[in-house]
């Protein structure tokens, strides 16, 4: 067996930027990805672009996106529970990320319809993350990087300062390496519902999984229980809500409903309980997560009628649909006269709607309505009714390896000379709450050719 | 048209359509994410604008062992191969070809047989050169029929699918903006214009456009060269045989080279391709068209290089039956999807400016 410099445990993209960079500077790297090869790239297969900041028209950017306002940005969304001197190295480092992405065979698209608000932050990627975790993984075959697909990492042995070797399994045999350095970007754990339950409670087994099912926290258990210093609250989650019917992993993004704001919500009582109108969906969707979890049974109910149809993105599954409230209620498994009163009442709260506009806060409310509906607000009247299921979609765990500017790991009493990390596994290293769109593939790159960088210069 | 393979592709476009990150590729995806709900003539015309380039499906995170099980270029190919055989005239001849390579191998020897007995039975009428063998009366009274009869067929199918897809009347912007994608192949060249996924999963390659456009450039070419040839006989009195520094000569040579490279590089992208990515029931039919055109390509080429032998009677016969079940099977075989591609870039550059 060939000795490495480097393993890289994880196969997305902080892992694939961490090994094209280290392997580049001339380290032998060897990736151990867990999930078989069709389900590479972790959750990195279902992104689409890349936040990035930028002091001129930039790819398929335009105009100019600089380091303070995408740092307002993302204060905005995390409430400042941010670490300010790591978010603004992930935003500067961000627009060099561009062209060296480019450089290793990654493409972008001008942003897609229904995302024209993303043209000047984010550049998409030509055919979403899947095409980009193809193109990395053609540069890591062209570098000579090796892969190993299904192979499980069980331990990472933490001696004193450093990591002294690596076990996992492949292909039915156990293994134990010795390489150089270790860099750690295997993601969250959100898809050990066991975990997520005892981090969130018994309801956590009801949340659907929007990403990968390999993402299982098992490195990031094991450095923990050592003593790797950790980041961010065990209990926090980055979850929205998305259709019910959604798989429970891997629906990615064409699970998510767009329809909320012209809606009304109901739980498994037939009972509204949060302003549908609050704000637009894009600053809402995540709140809903939270809502919906919160709800007998983690469920919710959306009802439109059939004025509001064709205001929002498709659905990946057609809305069930009725010609009365009472049927809608039949087909949802909700109490018809419970359905029909709250409806009734709601429509009774709408007032004047001549100034709709689904794009705006139009400020068409409700009044004398608890809770309000304060924007949207039209009646539930037109049949043929449409109705979704939602439920809690859980996108990422926010408990994670703490790190310092050159993406290494610490125990409680020094840094660990050979451990670095990169990705989602970290990322609470930055934001503690919240999320912006792109910025997880920005902190997942930044740090991924940090991370390359700094292991390689330690390995030779 | 067979509705379990449009309900396959329709449950996919709709997937498609909540997803919308392969936006990028291909004239498919604008089209698509320009609706909301899709009828059977939509799935048709979505099939027609596929070029089966793949971008999609080695893009997708969707793809098999997920439940969503996409697999959108083949549900796209089984669609448009249906649709080839729905409309096509006469229905008898319609889905003898595209499925069976046999059939196909089996038209070119009847049409070699029938060559060799024409002639033979014909006998000299005295003419020199080629016409020696056969005249250039015969050749006239063989070929024209055998060359407007695809015409007849293909404008009755294509007028049937312009009604099924609602087209339009058609401006000089559509013909420009359809033959502007074909003339390129951008269709071939993903938004990034580095080609498409074919011979080696998904690294993008211009091997298969630049391919296609070997083909069909070797083949109006050779079609030009027939036409300048017409021309010459008939408006300037200068039958054939023609020196290499004539027109029909200097247009044919290089169409024929181009049309036999391009097809036997073809065969070989295609043998590399993975066949689940394209209708499988097809593979057979498209190979079997494939061979024919570059045989045909071949046959002429080595007619003009032996020209003057004692090859010349029976390569002759062999070429003219490579021509003649050529352009009888245009209508039922791969050759039809040129002129189905057309049509369908025509309606969607009329959606664009509707």
């Amino acid at each position: 067996m060939s000795t490495y410099d480097i393993a890289v445990i994880g196969g997305g993209n902080a892992a694939l930027c961490a090994a094209i960079t280290a392997a580049e500077a001339g380290a032998r790297v060897l990736i151990l990805e867990t999930a078989p090869k069709p389900y590479r790239g972790g959750n990195s297969r279902h992104t689409r672009n890349l936040r990035c900041a930028h002091n001129g028209p930039l790819g398929p950017l335009v105009e100019s996106y600089r380091e303070d306002e995408y740092l307002d940005d993302l204060l905005k969304v995390t409430d400042g529970n941010t670490d300010e001197q790591l978010a603004r190295l992930a935003i500067r480092s961000s627009e060099d990320c561009l062209p060296w992405m480019e450089a290793h065979g990654v493409r972008f698209q001008p942003s897609l319809s229904g995302t024209l608000s993303l043209a000047r932050t984010n550049a998409f990627f030509m055919g979403g993350g899947k095409s980009l975790v193809n193109a990395y993984y053609r540069a890591t075959e062209a570098l000579g990087v090796d892969v190993a697909y299904e192979a499980y990492v069980t331990h990472l042995e933490l001696s004193g300062d450093r990591i002294a070797c690596v076990e996992y399994t492949h292909q039915g045999k156990d293994h134990r390496i010795e390489p150089t350095a270790v860099i750690v970007a295997s993601g969250g754990f959100q898809a050990d519902t066991d975990w997520l339950a005892r981090a969130w409670g018994p309801a956590a087994k009801n949340f659907l999984i929007r990403g990968t099912p390999y993402n299982r926290g098992v490195v990031l258990a094991d450095l923990l229980e050592q003593g790797v210093e950790s980041v961010g609250d065990p209990t926090q989650c980055h979850a929205v809500a998305i259709d019910g019917r959604a798989p429970k992993f891997d629906g990615g993004i064409v699970t998510r409903l767009d329809c909320v704001p012209f809606s009304i919500v109901v739980n498994k009582n037939a009972e509204r309980f949060y302003d549908e109108g609050e704000d637009v969906w894009p600053k809402r969707y995540a709140i809903w997560g939270r809502l919906v979890a919160a709800q007998p049974d983690q469920v919710a109910y959306v009802i439109i009628d059939s004025k509001s149809l064709n205001l929002f993105m498709p659905s990946v599954f057609p809305p069930l649909k009725a010609d009365t409230l009472e049927e809608l209620a039949t087909k949802m498994e909700l109490p018809a006269d419970r359905l029909r009163h709250t409806v009734e009442t709601f429509n009774a709260a709408c007032g004047d709607a001549s100034a709709f506009h689904p794009t705006e806060l139009d400020g068409v409310a409700t009044s004398g309505l608890t809770p309000p509906k304060t924007n949207w607000a039209r009646p539930i009247s037109d049949p043929p009714f449409y109705g979704y299921s939602l439920r809690t979609g859980v996108t990422f765990t926010y408990l994670g390896l703490k790190v310092d500017e050159t993406a290494r790991c610490s125990s409680s009493t020094s840094p660990i000379r050979n451990l670095w990390a990169a990705g989602e596994t970290m990322a609470g290293s930055i934001l503690g709450q919240g999320y912006l769109a792109g910025f997880g593939m920005t902190i997942g790159t930044v740090f991924g050719r940090i991370a390359g960088r700094e292991a390689a210069s330690y390995a030779n | 048209m067979q509705t379990d393979l449009i309900a396959e592709a329709r449950r996919q476009a709709e997937i498609c359509n909540a997803c919308r990150y392969c936006e990028g590729y291909c004239s498919v995806f604008p089209a698509l994410h320009s609706q909301r709900a899709f009828a059977d003539c939509d799935i048709t015309q979505l099939a027609n604008l596929c070029h089966n380039c793949r971008g999609c499906y080695y893009a997708c995170q969707y793809t098999a062992p997920h439940e969503f099980d996409l697999n959108f270029p083949k549900a796209l190919a089984e669609v448009r191969r249906d649709s080839w055989e729905s409309l096509a005239w006469p229905q008898p001849l319609a889905k003898r070809f595209h499925t069976h390579g046999g059939a196909v191998a089996l038209a070119l020897i009847v049409g070699f047989a029938f060559m060799f007995l024409t002639i033979r039975a014909l006998g000299s009428a005295g003419g020199v050169g080629f016409y020696a063998v056969m005249s250039h009366g015969a050749m006239v009274a063989l070929f024209a029929p055998a060359f407007l009869f695809p015409l007849l067929s293909l404008a009755i199918s294509l007028r049937r699918y312009w009604q099924a897809v609602g087209g339009r009347l058609i401006t000089l912007a559509d013909l420009k903006a359809a033959f502007g994608r074909a003339v390129r192949m951008t269709d071939l060249a993903a938004g990034h214009g580095e080609g498409c996924n074919f011979e080696d999963k998904d690294r993008f390659s211009q091997a298969r456009r630049y391919a296609h456009q070997a083909i069909m450039y070797g083949f109006l070419l050779c079609f030009a060269a027939t036409c300048a040839g017409t021309v010459l006989h008939y408006v300037f009195n200068n039958p054939a045989p023609y020196p290499f520094w004539s027109v029909p000569k200097l247009l044919g040579v290089p169409g024929g080279v181009l049309l036999t490279l391009g097809c036997a590089w073809m065969a070989w992208l295609k043998l590399q391709s993975d066949r689940t990515l394209g209708d499988p029931q097809a593979w057979g039919g498209d190979i079997g068209f494939i061979l024919l055109l570059g045989f045909t390509g071949l046959s002429g080429l080595l007619l003009y290089v032996l020209g003057t032998t004692a090859w010349m009677p029976a390569l002759l016969s062999v070429h003219l039956g490579a021509v003649l079940t050529f352009f009888l099977l245009t209508p039922f075989t791969k050759m039809t999807h040129g002129f189905y591609r057309i049509a369908a870039l025509l309606a969607d550059a009329q959606r664009h400016r509707k």
